[in-house]
């Protein structure tokens, strides 16, 4: 895995993509919806941002996992720093969406299910780090942060991606709407569609590249300490 | 002998990599400048034409352009800020070793 971090190749895809989303993402047509107008194109930025926290601590909790087992230092650091990009891209998540609601929805916090949801989680993984940042003793730290941030993940699938699909929401996919919206065939328009998932992609590997620096850093700190 | 040998294969490997970097970096900037030029013709064409209008207005001479173009810089920004780190840990990693 270390050797994978220090290529190159896929941070300039990372680079690419990302660029043409912003490129494409002003200047392609989209389809006019409710009172939405241009503000759709937030689609290409706002939405990546969850895209992105969700595999990062979906990364996160696997280290965390392989910590639990084989107990190497080295999957503790990988499980905290793929959190922490994480926390990042959510609060960024949290912020573009207050921005886009205060414009469309009229308010920036209405309490929608979904908005509420994403803060709950995000609260949940910050005590994360406030709890490893409670122990000094680094077995100890790595066992009940690993625990932790397995339970932490276990809240943030339901705070985000099934309770506000239950209640009504001013999100896409609320109740009595079937499926996901916004990925199925007939909901994001093809255009969009060619757009968004590079975008997704794009944001990803930017996400993934910052925390392989932190990573880098932090085991680098970590040698030194035990040598 | 042979331990030495290896790590000088692998240095000339990241030699080779950071080479081949710097002329990604130099395309990179060379299709930036170029599409920089293109949307600053982009917009004289654009101011041309008849009166704003809403979403076509947006795109064709509601100065769009200029956005894009702020936002790209941003974002090259942050990459190369970014790659510059990247390659700071990379000098440091080689040390520590």
């Amino acid at each position: 895995m270390l050797i994978m971090l220090r290529q190159s190749w896929w941070k300039i895809t990372g680079v690419i993509l990302l660029i043409y989303a912003v490129i494409a993402g002003f200047l392609i047509p989209v389809p006019d919806i409710g009172n939405l107008f241009e503000t759709s194109r937030n689609l290409f930025f706002h939405v990546p941002m969850w895209f992105s926290q969700l595999v990062l601590i979906t990364i996160s909790l696997v280290y965390s996992i392989i910590y639990l087992r084989s107990n190497k230092i080295n999957s503790d650091i990988y499980a905290a720093e793929f959190a922490r990009t994480g926390i990042v891209f959510g609060a960024l998540g949290l912020i573009t969406g207050a921005i886009w609601a205060n414009y469309t929805w009229g308010a920036p916090w209405s309490n929608d299910p979904k908005q509420l949801g994403a803060a709950i989680a995000l609260l949940i993984y910050l005590a994360y780090f406030v709890l490893r940042n409670s122990m000094t003793d680094i077995d100890k730290r790595g066992r009940i942060a690993a625990v932790y941030n397995i339970f932490a993940y276990c809240i943030y699938v339901p705070m985000v991606m099934i309770l506000p699909r239950l209640v009504e929401s001013l999100h896409p996919g609320g109740k009595g709407v079937e499926g996901n919206p916004g990925l199925s065939e007939k909901d994001l328009d093809p255009t969009m569609r060619k757009v968004f998932w590079p975008a997704v992609l794009g944001w990803i590997i930017l996400g993934l590249w910052i925390t392989t620096l932190r990573v880098r850093l932090k085991t680098m700190e970590e040698k030194k300490l035990t040598s | 002998m042979d331990y030495n040998a290896t790590c000088k294969i692998k240095n000339n490997g990241r030699k080779e990599i950071n080479q081949l970097m710097k002329k990604i970096y130099f395309v990179l900037f060379c299709t930036y400048s170029l599409l920089l030029s293109a949307t600053s013709f982009a917009q004289t064409n654009g101011a041309m034409g008849d009166s704003p209008g809403m979403a076509v207005g947006m795109r064709s001479n509601g100065k769009i352009y200029v956005v894009v173009a702020v936002v790209l810089t941003i974002l090259l920004g942050l990459f190369l800020y970014l790659a510059s780190l990247d390659k700071k840990i990379r000098k440091m990693e080689k040390e520590l070793k």
